[in-house]
């Protein structure tokens, strides 16, 4: 792939001193800049994340400390908690509203498209993203569909409370738990707007991708963070709209009569319905269609993230840059013809049990190469432990437990035993909790100094770490081994259970856990809101990195680059090299300067 | 843009990377030595054997890849951090070829050759086993939030269902009772007793949601779908009372929709059907 010229690129004149002409509301509400934009994103993610971490607090203490009655709970719930204990119902919305902000208004917001749209046009060395409209109007539908979702709180019969996963008959017939009347209506609406909001992001990015690289910037010169955005933006506009489709269909069965996902003879609430002729079946492959890309989608950008932040870290160049770029293309692949490894026991025929153990497990062999590309960017460098590059050390080591646990839920014969059970919830917290979790604070301790020409304390960012990696590792670590013993998901309390009682302890230790990582995520507010206002100014270059975003400074101007769209000579990962006093070169440092590797 | 070194940015003392190596190979030991301590449910059923040999089969190779790796992390860090110059800037072709493959393909021979040595004779067996003779079988409607149970009595046939005919109190599966198989058919509610060392048949229905019928004794999990009629077959092979319980979210009672199972002799079964019969035969 030669180096292409960009198709579209900007006349100064429509960028640089126009910006200070529009007024507040402008440039900061209503902006087209895709750096606000990812900081809109990004700001409404860490809200978002604040009411999830709530809602993880208030499920961890019903299952810590089942029969406690907490008083002062009471009046901020009078209805979920009455008397201070909390009513099945109001759980299992609970468990379902966490599930649902952490994954589609936390991770999502924050790192995909909060990050997406902060580094994507810097990086590939664009004045903004190809369609600054469009992104616009992408954030303002993400917000709308934040707003529905946390309002549905407050409908009659509370929130959805059946699943992230939202299985009919149970969601789809509001006589059969009460978080299925408008609760869930509001639910699916939410999730709409967030398709709706994350395609047209998604078309951006690729759009920014392939059209807006700066001269020089060829595909094998792309950051890792690039490609992962990339490929999570194509795997997004694949998979989401088998969704948009189940989810018209399943309020078309909740609102117009239809029959969908519902058979014949349902007997709900001692009443026959009337419907007949559906599947639901037909709406878990639907669902997972989109719901394991899904989590590559939020994955991916992680890991990206993370190949970039190491090397500024280690001072070399990451391990392995081509295979880790068609590991991520072949993930990308793979990942659209395994969902069916969610359904082992769901009543499909057993022999796509086997064919999707067997294609599943195949993901092993790309995600064992991005893995060991990440541990062996380590091997020989010389190492700076800093903040970002404590948490990027905590994403290879979740990457490597969680990726480990995929190993027993992708072989249909032990997901059998597991399916459903903590095993699942330890396994995928890991996963698309921990790594991305982790990765997400890596990129904002990392890209916080470009953002906001502001340098975040060190001191606290450490204790955040040091707080945070333990509790988090026990916590989700110990759910294997409490689903190994049997204990299925979703369940308001294990006490009515002989089987599960040696399950106590360990429930009551994870709940610990989970109080002392919640307290440790207010070093982090603290730390950003402090540094937002009184951190130290920061350099252009505070890492010494490579990639295009430190070429300019911090803050990037309106138009991001100044006068001119900088040449790009080099891939991504220039470290170890010989320059004036310095160790690396960036993307745009002159070939006569420094030799070009790649 | 070159910019002179930051005196921050000097390799930080190896106190911090020894302490993160020792957190990492701290909980990979700790972590290991927590789950060796671990059991599954006591096994109680022939195919079950199948099930727990593939899973101890991955306990042990993924355990011993994640200490591994997290000992090589942890080797990593606290190597790295005492250098202040890197001694190994890009590794040949050859290195990058060999650790993909080596790695890649490895771990993929242990998954893969996991499911197909192991895991799909298992998974074989347990669906395609030719019907038996003397298979008990136990007609299973799942309902909000309790198990409807239903043996065919000693006709061996079960008498029709209708679910316009379904009342909660009356009849909760909807039986035809104008249909003369019906009239053996012996009831239960969240109790099963089954022999022990005969084949078990479970059909599965569901009234309402979706519901799943997981005996992890048994290592049986099933999903009962309104609409669809799964059938699972296994062996008990001990005797005892054992928990029930629905595996997957069916509503607000989801987590005590539990039942008893009980696995009895032969003889006690019999005596056990025959007290049953006459109990609920001479009911009107």
């Amino acid at each position: 792939m030669s180096a292409t010229a960009p198709v579209m690129v900007r006349t100064e004149s429509e960028h640089g001193d126009h910006a200070l002409e529009f007024g507040v509301l402008r440039r900061y509400v209503f902006s087209t800049d895709h750096k606000i934009i990812g900081i809109q994103y990004i700001l409404t993610g860490l809200v978002m994340a604040l009411v999830g971490a709530s809602l993880a607090a208030l499920i961890r203490l019903q299952l810590g400390w089942p029969e406690r009655q907490w008083t002062f709970l009471s009046q901020l719930f009078p209805k979920g908690m009455p008397g201070g204990v909390m009513t099945p119902e109001f759980y299992l919305a609970v468990v379902t509203m966490h599930g649902t902000i952490m994954v589609f208004f936390f991770i999502s917001y924050v790192l995909v498209s909060g990050f997406g749209n902060y580094l994507v046009p810097l990086q590939v060395g664009a004045r903004d993203m190809a369609f600054p409209f469009l992104n616009m109007l992408s954030y303002w539908v993400a917000f709308l569909a934040a707003v529905v979702m946390v309002v549905s709180f407050f409908v009659e019969g509370g929130a959805a409370a059946s699943g992230w996963t939202a299985y009919p008959p149970l969601s789809a017939v509001a006589a059969a738990i009460p978080g299925s009347q408008m609760g869930q209506t509001l639910w699916l609406l939410s999730m709409a707007f967030f398709i709706a909001s994350f395609t047209m992001s998604g078309l951006n990015i690729v759009a920014t991708v392939f059209s807006l690289r700066a001269p020089g910037m060829s595909l094998w010169r792309l950051p890792l963070t690039v490609w992962s955005y990339f490929i999570a933006a194509i795997i997004g506009l694949l998979a989401f709209p088998p969704l948009t489709a189940g989810a018209v269909m399943l309020l078309l069965d909740r609102h117009a009569g239809t029959s969908f996902f519902l058979p014949a003879g349902l007997v709900i609430g001692n009443q026959l319905l009337p419907n007949q002729g559906g599947s639901p079946l037909l709406w878990q492959h639907l669902f997972w269609f989109l719901g394991h890309p899904e989590v590559y989608v939020l994955i991916l950008p992680a890991l990206g993230v993370t190949c970039d932040i190491l090397p500024a870290f280690t001072r070399k160049p990451v391990f392995g840059y081509r295979w880790s770029v068609w590991a991520l293309v072949a993930v990308g692949v793979l990942s659209m013809i395994v969902w069916g490894h969610h359904m082992f026991v769901s009543g499909m025929s057993p022999f796509t049990g086997e064919y999707f153990s067997i294609a599943t497990l195949t993901i092993t062999v790309p995600m064992t190469i991005f893995g060991v590309n990440m541990m062996a960017s380590l091997w020989g460098g010389a190492l700076r432990m800093r903040t970002p590059m404590l948490f990027a050390c905590g994403v290879l080591a979740l990457f490597g437990s969680g990726g480990l646990g995929g190993l027993f839920l992708g072989n249909a014969t032990a997901d059998m035993q597991l399916h459903d059970t903590y095993f699942v919830v330890g396994h995928f917290h890991m996963m698309i909790g921990g790594v991305t979790l982790f990765g997400t604070f890596a990129a904002i301790y990392f890209w916080f100094p470009k953002m906001f020409g502001k340098v975040m304390s060190e001191g606290l960012g450490k204790a955040h770490f040091w707080l945070s990696f333990a509790p988090f590792f026990i916590i989700f670590f110990v759910q294997h081994f409490v689903g190994i013993e049997g204990a299925p998901r979703r369940y308001y309390s294990f006490t009515n259970y002989d089987f599960l009682q040696n399950t106590r302890g360990e429930n009551l230790l994870i709940s610990w856990m989970a109080m002392l990582l919640i307290t440790a995520q207010f070093i982090f507010l603290f730390n950003f809101v402090k540094s937002l206002f009184a951190g130290r100014p920061a350099t252009a270059n505070p890492w010494e990195a490579t990639t295009l975003e430190w070429t300019t400074s911090s803050p990037p101007p309106h138009g991001n680059f100044g006068a001119a769209i900088p040449n790009v000579t080099r891939w991504a990962y220039e470290y170890g090299v010989t320059d004036v006093n310095a160790d690396f070169a960036a993307q745009s440092v002159p070939s006569s300067r420094v030799p070009v590797t790649a | 843009m070159p910019m002179p070194h930051d005196a921050e940015h000097r390799p930080s003392s190896t106190l911090e990377s020894g302490l993160l190596a020792l957190l990492f190979a701290g909980l990979a030991i700790g972590g290991v030595w927590y789950g060796a301590g671990i059991s599954l449910p006591e096994l109680a059923s022939r195919h079950g054997a199948g099930i727990d040999a593939m899973l101890n089969y991955l306990l042990l190779t993924v355990g011993a890849i994640f200490l591994v790796g997290y000992c090589v992390l942890a080797w990593l860090i606290w190597q790295g951090a005492r250098r202040s110059i890197i001694v190994s800037r890009l590794a040949t072709r050859r290195t990058e070829l060999l650790l993909s493959t080596a790695l890649g393909l490895g771990m993929a021979l242990i998954a893969e050759g996991g499911v197909l040595a192991i895991g799909m004779p298992v998974w074989a067996e347990y669906f395609g086993s030719p019907p038996s003779n003397d298979v008990v079988t136990i007609d299973v409607t799942a309902q909000q939030f309790m198990w409807n149970v239903r043996y065919p009595g000693p006709d061996g046939v079960l008498g029709r269902t209708n679910p316009t005919l379904i009342d909660d109190s009356s009849n909760p599966v909807g039986v035809d009772r104008s249909d003369p198989a019906s009239k053996d058919d012996l009831f239960f509610q969240n109790e099963f007793t089954v022999p022990v060392n005969r084949p078990v048949k479970v059909r599965l229905h569901a009234r309402d949601v979706i519901h799943s019928f997981f005996l992890p004794h048994f290592r049986v999990k099933q999903d009962a779908v309104p609409g669809m009629t799964p059938e699972v077959v296994f062996v008990p092979t001990r005797t005892g009372s054992y928990e029930l319980l629905c595996a997957e979210l069916c509503g607000l009672a989801h987590y005590r929709m539990r039942a008893t199972f009980s696995v009895v002799t032969q003889q006690e079964y019999d005596a056990w059907l025959d007290r049953e019969q006459q109990s609920q035969g001479s009911q009107p």
